[in-house]
């Protein structure tokens, strides 16, 4: 059976985010109709559906807005990574994400922490946004 | 625009509840018959009488469902719909049938949900690895393939443990009044026939020693899936009279979808089944007061506490000492899942949800037995979907 792990496909809407990423960027989308952060990449604002949408840098900072310790891998693709440190991150910007924490210690993980962004270059094509404590 | 609470449940059939099912397999389909016939008879109506169905997605084909089973059944219909809404979908399947049927579309709609294993596949073909997402689409554009799948976000447990995080860190949370509402409803599904766990209750150190599988979601704490599927009749007021059963009329429903991965819930304490719940209750003119047991959506604990606080029946951060102060289980003073509820019963797959329809039904007709609730007139119901992600409400009530 292949378990290999389910690495994003990106899109004409996502690209310059996961580029992004690869130079160890932070890059979210912003309407120029009603200035909202949007997240995840799309091709209409989530608020107002404009098209009218720019990129723009940012820390890629925020706070641990909720977490899991998954002792049972979510799929069989995951078991190398148990206990899995699943978490959402507020950006300073207001969005959230889905990310994973990067720690030896659950313990010291408190909702509300201030966090920052860990590149993981998991390959040639992809790096993915994990966090970490600030 | 409302109900006008002139369509009723009349008649109902549920399979036993059964961890390895080891009797003769059927397709969904012929389970779908089953079940219809099954629940006609329950009604004292009959095949011929079916002018309408709800289904939701079946086995033996991906698209075309209502024709595939009206062919099937050998019935037409003038009102045919396929439901999409995960674990809210027997709720939202039955108020469909009583809009239809107020609307004058059809008389006798049957909402069926087969969740019994199939015959195994002489050609079964490789296992696609992607059956270990679940719910999560793993579709190229999709949003959750993306940026939820890569970080091993899917499935249920780790989003509605991370609910249950977010709670704790914003009020009281109490591991022990979380293994108390397992205890209550496990003594009820004790004493349901029907439930995987009849005859097997629990006690509150048993739920604190099961395994963690997410902090803080325990073992005892979530849905076990078993062999299942669960079936009723909606009927007019005019056929509803000359039914053999209690009518129990569908007096208001409410439905609510934000999202589908949590990550995008704007504040996860605060669920959709409240504008739901608060929809149902205005539409069915009865206050929370009225309502003699509620059959609450049960894939895990937190996802009761926080319908029971978002559906007005304590306040938002009261749920603890709510599930502490009351004996929940159907011999108490504020029965919850008077059936045992889905933790008790196990989980059927997507007729999970029907168990709590039907167990308002069954305590209006009055054919609960040794879980008969003294006076029950007025049921809350409440279906849940994704994690948390679409929910809906109904209001239940007997003459």
């Amino acid at each position: 059976m292949d378990l290999t792990k389910p690495f994003p496909t990106p899109t004409q809407e996502t690209e310059p985010f996961w580029e992004g990423l690869r130079s160890e960027q932070v890059l979210l989308q912003r309407c120029n109709d009603c200035g909202k952060w949007i997240f995840y990449p799309r091709s209409n604002c989530p608020s107002c559906l404009s098209t009218n949408l720019r990129w723009q840098q940012v820390s890629g900072e925020g706070t641990l807005y909720t977490f899991t310790v998954a002792r049972q891998a979510t799929a069989p693709h995951f078991m190398d990574e148990v206990p899995q440190l699943i978490a959402m991150i507020d950006l300073n910007e207001g969005v959230r994400l889905t990310s994973t924490l990067v720690s030896d210690k659950a313990d010291d993980l408190k909702i509300g922490a201030k966090v920052i962004p860990v590149f993981d270059h998991v390959n040639d094509d992809v790096t993915l946004l994990r966090y970490r404590l600030a | 625009m409302k109900l006008e609470g002139k369509a009723a449940i009349v008649g109902y059939h549920e399979y036993p509840h059964i961890r390895k099912f080891t009797g003769k397999r059927k397709f969904t389909l012929g389970q779908w018959a089953d079940l219809t016939r099954f629940s006609l008879d329950d009604a004292g109506l009959e095949a011929s009488d079916i002018n309408g169905l709800v289904c939701t997605e079946i086995r033996e084909t991906v698209s075309f469902t209502p024709a595939t089973i009206v062919e099937y059944l050998g019935q037409p219909v003038n009102f045919a719909e396929r439901v999409d809404l995960g674990g809210a979908s027997p709720v939202g399947m039955v108020w469909r049938a009583a809009a239809a049927i107020e609307l004058g579309l059809a008389d006798v709609v049957v909402c069926a949900l087969p969740g019994q294993p199939i015959p195994s596949n002489p050609n079964p073909g490789p296992i696609d690895p992607r059956r270990y997402f679940q719910s999560s689409s793993v579709n190229w554009g999709s949003p959750q393939a993306e940026f939820e799948i890569p970080y091993g976000n899917l499935a249920q447990n780790c989003g509605y443990a991370m609910i249950a995080q977010r709670y704790a860190a914003e009020f009281d949370y109490d591991p022990t009044a979380m293994a108390k509402l397992v205890v209550d409803q496990r003594r009820s599904g004790a004493a349901n026939p029907n439930a995987v766990f009849y005859e097997k209750p629990v006690t509150i150190d048993d739920v604190l020693a099961s395994k963690l599988v997410a902090d803080p979601l325990r073992m005892l704490e979530i849905v076990m899936p078993v062999a299942g599927g669960a079936a009723v009749i909606v009927a007019s007021e005019d056929v509803a009279k000359r039914c053999k059963h209690r009518p129990v009329w569908i007096k208001g429903f409410g439905e609510h979808l934000t999202m589908k991965t949590p990550t995008f819930a704007e504040d996860l304490c605060r669920s959709p089944v409240g504008p739901a719940s608060a929809k149902a209750f205005e539409m069915a003119g009865v206050t929370r007061g009225d309502i003699d047991a509620c059959e609450i959506y049960d894939c895990y604990t937190i996802t009761v506490l926080l319908t029971l606080e978002d559906a007005g029946f304590c306040e938002k951060g009261e749920g603890m000492e709510f599930i502490r102060s009351h004996d929940l289980s159907c011999f108490g003073d504020f029965p919850v899942n008077s059936h045992g509820g889905q933790l008790g019963m196990g989980q059927g797959g997507g007729a999970g949800g029907m168990t709590q329809v039907i167990e308002g039904a069954r305590q209006i007709m009055g054919r609960a037995d040794q879980r008969q609730l003294p006076r029950c007139d007025h049921v809350y119901v409440s279906g849940t979907g994704g994690i948390m992600s679409e929910q809906a409400a109904l209001i239940l009530k007997g003459d």
